[in-house]
């Protein structure tokens, strides 16, 4: 279904039409030298905020979803449908770099829009090994200081400390991978293959995201997946999970436009939201186990596993309906997205890889204080809170050195505004 | 985490109910499921005996110890059917080796079967494969054979999880593998012994403070017996018999 309707849309779709947005994109940036001066970034005309906004919320929802031990993330919707907030934020990050670096590459051309390409996956590839370290501080910490007979078998989970030549090399190889530290790798591989996809996207967006599907279903078919260490695949799958990022950046490159007439449709609404609710009331039944009974066997035969590291079509179909309905009631201009509340969500989506790995950090420290003090729901929530606000106060902190940067150096104001076009990529 | 519900469920039945029940007493939500032990239900009334393999891990054994193995669950399983089913013959064979895959356990199952002709088998898997990273795929296939070839040699199945331990938490993905385990019982109709959801509860509760470190035994052994006694409920109950 989800493949039928996105074929349908791009057979209807020449690539020569090709990105309204990038087109109406260009005037203002002439204006944009002066706007800074007025300390308004000059892109935040064409700058779809709910992108930054919804991205904002994700990292939040990521955030709380890696403590495991918190009332709070009885909140987070991964707990009410099939698909959680990675799918949001691996769709925001395919649209944003394709709308950031597309409109690179039609400017400057192949090689410098891939060079900066290049250069987000080493930057994330190197906060990713900062991440890493922390962790390895956090386990040698346990080791050295946690016994219990209860847990030896457990504990071989440390083993690795006794070869760290093998175990850090691993992980510069991006194979050894802790627990919750897999949604970087998968981003900077996404990365390496970004610039000859959009290349093919620019050029003919319905074959990309055909390809991107034949791929998706290859994987299906012949279990692809990159190796990990010292046993096993990738948790997130990169040949499943690039049908997510490049169905973003086709949206972000038209697709949105020619999908528009179906996301105005009451059939589809009705459809998306009869899927919400079916979906919901599956979730219901794992929480609550009296519930299942009434979930006949051959749905649940059909239904499960439900497949996180290979991208399940359930939890594809899942995130398309909620993209299908929140599209429908929160339009691009919606006027709360000027609201000063919705703002630090709004920063924290724009500084998206910061405040992940600030959020990541902050996963591990927050886990660390509730189960060293046995914090009970008051702590969870106070410490979920104080994270939240930490990643906020982080996000002004850089909207501010952009700021103060942009206003230093006028020339390089430009460039650091296409960065902020639609967020960061 | 899947039994937050289940849990805030059974602390309101537990405020409810005489809390003079013993300490580590498991709320009855947890032990009791519709998938019915007959195989067992038949060996006892049949021939008043009952033979139970307990195929497993590290974390079904304790470490080396002056009788460490009298304190692990299978013999505090063993300890605690005869309570519960006196005039029964009850046996408890533990085929417990430490850091096997699931794969490698399910290897065995048939020669054991053979060999024992047991009416249940406790399967405690899903550590040492998280330990390891193995492939879930493969996980969730080692499972299913071997629930398969359990079923096919004349004995119920009653699957163990992980113990929790919120410690390694951050560090060992657990979860991914109890999910399988779910699945995995749900699809053939087999008992699961949510040990993962057993021990947070006890810890949530203060019946034992996981995250202690510790050299002793003491705690560990008492879990241990805890586990033991809330299994063999859990069977009695699965194989409606009255104790």
């Amino acid at each position: 279904m989800i493949r039928g309707l996105g074929l349908a849309a791009l057979l209807r779709w020449p690539a020569a039409s090709a990105n309204p947005d990038a087109v109406r994109a260009k005037a203002p940036t002439g204006v944009g030298a002066s706007a800074t001066v007025a300390q308004r970034p000059p892109a935040a005309a064409e700058r779809d905020l709910r992108l930054d906004l919804f991205r904002g919320i994700a990292l939040w929802l990521i955030f709380l979803d890696h403590i495991p031990e918190n009332v709070v993330n009885w909140f987070t919707i991964r707990n009410y449908g099939f698909s959680d907030a990675t799918e949001i934020f691996i769709f925001i990050s395919g649209y944003t770099a394709a709308f950031v670096y597309g409109k690179a590459m039609r400017e400057r051309g192949f090689v410098v829009s891939s060079a900066r390409i290049l250069r987000r996956a080493w930057q994330i590839y190197v906060a990713h090994i900062f991440l890493f370290t922390i962790f390895l501080a956090e386990i040698a910490y346990v080791a050295a200081t946690f016994e219990n007979p209860l847990y030896a078998e457990e504990m071989n989970v440390l083993n690795f400390l006794k070869e760290p030549d093998v175990t850090i090399f691993q992980a510069l190889l991006l194979k050894f991978k802790p627990v919750n530290m897999d949604v970087l790798p998968l981003y900077i591989v996404l990365l390496l293959v970004f610039p000859p996809t959009l290349r093919l996207l620019l050029w003919q967006p319905g074959f990309a995201l055909a390809l991107s599907a034949f791929v998706y279903i290859l994987a299906w078919d012949f279990h692809l997946n990159l190796p990990a260490y010292p046993n096993g695949v990738w948790f997130f799958n990169p040949f499943a999970w690039q049908l997510l990022f490049v169905f973003g950046a086709w949206c972000a490159l038209g697709g949105a436009q020619a999908l528009s007439g179906l996301l105005r449709s009451r059939i589809v609404l009705g459809i998306a939201i009869v899927y919400l609710v079916f979906a919901f009331l599956i979730t219901l039944t794992w929480y609550y186990e009296p519930l299942a009974r009434y979930v006949p066997l051959w749905l649940s035969d059909r239904l499960y596993p439900i497949d996180k590291t290979n991208l399940d079509v359930l939890r594809f179909a899942h995130f398309l309906a909620l993209a299908a309905v929140t599209v429908r009631f929160v339009p691009r201009d919606w006027p709360a997205l000027k609201w000063p509340i919705l703002q630090p969500a709004i920063q924290c989506g724009q500084h998206s890889l910061e405040i992940f790995c600030a959020g990541v950090f902050l996963a591990f420290a927050g886990q660390f204080i509730i189960s060293e003090w046995s914090g009970g729901p008051l702590i969870q929530t106070a410490i979920s809170l104080l994270g939240i606000s930490i990643m906020v106060a982080i996000a002004g902190l850089l909207t501010w050195y952009k700021r103060i940067e942009g206003r230093s150096s006028p020339t390089r104001v430009k460039t650091s505004n296409a960065d902020l076009a639609g967020g960061e990529a | 985490m899947n039994f937050k519900i289940a849990i805030v469920v059974a602390m309101a039945l537990m405020n409810s109910a005489a809390l003079a029940a013993e300490e580590c007493e498991v709320p009855l939500s947890f032990i009791t499921s519709d998938n019915d032990l007959t195989r067992v239900a038949k060996a006892i009334k049949q021939q008043h005996r009952l033979d139970i393999a307990v195929v497993g891990t590290g974390s079904s054994t304790l470490p080396p110890s002056p009788e460490g193995e009298n304190f692990a669950y299978p013999a505090r399983l063993q300890a605690a059917l005869l309570q519960l089913l006196p005039g029964t013959d009850i046996k408890v064979f533990a085929h417990v080796q430490a850091r096997q895959t699931t794969a490698e356990m399910a290897a065995d199952l048939k020669q054991i079967l053979t060999a024992e002709k047991p009416a249940l088998v406790v399967w405690q898997a899903g550590t040492f494969d998280a330990v390891s990273g193995i492939d879930p795929e493969e996980f969730k296939t080692s499972l299913s054979e071997g629930i398969d070839a359990i079923n096919a040699g004349g004995a119920d199945v009653d699957l163990m999880n992980m113990q929790y331990s919120p410690r390694t938490e951050s560090m060992l993905g657990v979860a991914t593998y109890a999910d399988i385990m779910r699945w995995v019982a749900q699809e053939h109709g087999t008992l699961l012994f949510d040990r993962l959801a057993i021990m947070r509860f006890w810890n949530d509760q203060g019946t034992f403070d996981l995250y202690a470190a510790t050299k002793k035994y003491d705690m560990a052994r008492k879990v241990h017996d805890c586990i033991g006694r809330a299994l063999a409920s859990q069977i009695v109950n699965a194989a409606h018999l009255t104790p």
